[in-house]
């Protein structure tokens, strides 16, 4: 593994984006960034800005309007990028699959890497999720 | 400048970015076991450093790289004539040029949250800057040389009878690295107001090139704060790292708070203190300088 590969998994920065979740998987990935489970040993950083940010976790299923920011924030991000759907709405629609303003899973509007199952998702799942987009990552060149 | 000045310049310039960079990771090692956690490691600066210089270059337009080229530059012009024992005048006003050149990028960007952190960021250099340039009036005054070679030759701690102007630097100090209460431009820790401030269209090599200058200002503000006992030398190395050291406290006990507070807190209790130490120099301390 070269340096520039190294350091793209020791330092993954995320942006948290909400979009129309129930808020239960939002509090799980902030209960990552708390001192119990503290991702920043992992170098992980909420960042909260999509141009300085390398994994977009999204909650919540993808809807007729947020996916248009969806999509904005996704371009916004430089390469290389990765996208982590959390949650089992982000991942199929879930609970609101059959509403009428619900597209899907958030990869109806953008490419997902990694789904994070679980309602909510355990903030164990979500750091593994987090594993498997690094190990994903430190395979792009 | 003599030729071992110009080495120990061009040593500076080379070893500064390891020193800074490892600076940081103890800062933010440290900061998060005061918080109770792990931390990351301490070269975790260099990872983020090495991850931001390879993402894909995305300008929204090449202003903004040449500010941010601009920021490193000067700023290493700065730390480079701080080591070859040059005008401490000049250092301080070239470092406010390098300093305004990060608020020039965040304003040639049309995005109303890189306005706000840019005006910010200009009211911060507007703080520090008059209580750094008093303090080197007060530095003259009592050593008689604005060169830094001249001040290593001063025979007697600066501390001892600069303290009141040791007290006001170490709120510029505060304010230099951006750290609680005087985070205003951006948050430090990543906290998500106005998405990043000053730096929010900044991103990748860019970024990194500003990660690179800060870790310059650091080496920088702290070789500043070690002129105060520069004879022996390890004792300045000391209370330049006591001085860190408290600045980390100081970010873990107290939160962000408002430009106009800290217009207030530097203009008046700052800027108060140099003066009144300028005063007490020629009518106190006077009699007793050799």
């Amino acid at each position: 593994m070269g340096l520039i590969s190294k350091a793209r998994v020791k330092s993954p920065w995320i942006v948290h984006y909400c979009c129309s979740s129930c808020n239960g998987c939002d509090i799980e990935i902030l209960a990552c960034l708390t001192p119990y489970y503290d991702v920043e040993r992992f170098g992980i950083l909420n960042i909260g800005n999509p141009k300085h940010a390398d994994l977009l976790v999204v909650t919540g299923p993808a809807n007729r309007r947020g996916s248009r920011v969806l999509k904005n924030l996704y371009e916004q991000m430089p390469d290389p990028k990765l996208v982590m759907a959390v949650g089992a709405c982000a991942a199929t629609g879930g609970v609101f699959h059959n509403c009428y303003n619900i597209l899907g899973g958030v990869d109806q509007a953008i490419p997902v890497d990694v789904y994070v199952p679980g309602c909510a998702a355990r903030p164990e799942a979500i750091i593994d999720g987090v594993v498997l987009a690094l190990d994903k990552l430190s395979k792009i060149k | 400048m003599s030729l071992t000045e110009l080495l120990i310049g061009l040593a500076a310039l080379v070893l500064a970015p390891f020193v800074g960079g490892f600076l940081r990771g103890v800062d933010r090692r440290v900061t998060a076991r005061m918080q109770g956690r792990i931390g990351p490691p301490v070269r975790q600066p260099f990872y983020d450093f090495l991850k931001l210089w390879a993402k894909a270059l995305s300008l929204p337009n090449k202003a903004s790289l040449v500010w941010a080229w601009a920021y490193l530059l000067l700023t290493m012009v700065t730390v480079f004539m701080l080591f070859a024992g040059q005008d401490l005048l000049i250092i301080f006003f070239v470092l406010a040029f390098a300093a305004a050149c990060l608020a020039f990028g965040a304003y040639s960007v049309r995005s109303p949250y890189a306005h706000i952190g840019a005006h910010r960021e200009l009211l911060q250099i507007l703080s520090y800057e008059p209580i750094l340039l008093l303090t080197v009036v007060a530095i003259f005054l009592q050593t008689g040389t604005f060169m830094v070679s001249g001040v290593l030759e001063h025979g007697q701690p600066l501390l001892l009878t600069l303290p009141l102007a040791f007290v006001a630097v170490l709120v510029a100090l505060g304010i230099k690295l951006r750290k609680s209460p005087f985070d205003i431009s951006a948050s430090e820790h990543a906290h998500q107001e106005l998405v990043r401030g000053v730096y929010t269209e900044y991103s990748g090599r860019t970024l990194a090139l500003i990660e690179l200058a800060h870790w310059y200002q650091l080496v920088l503000i702290l070789a500043f704060v070690a002129l105060f006992w520069a004879q022996p030398l390890w004792a300045g190395v000391l209370l330049a790292l006591g001085a860190y050291f408290l600045e980390f406290v100081v970010d873990n006990v107290t939160a962000r708070l408002r430009w106009t507070w800290m217009l207030s807190i530097s203009w008046g209790k700052g800027v108060g203190l140099v003066l009144l130490n300028i005063v007490l120099i020629q009518f106190v301390f006077s009699s007793a300088r050799v």
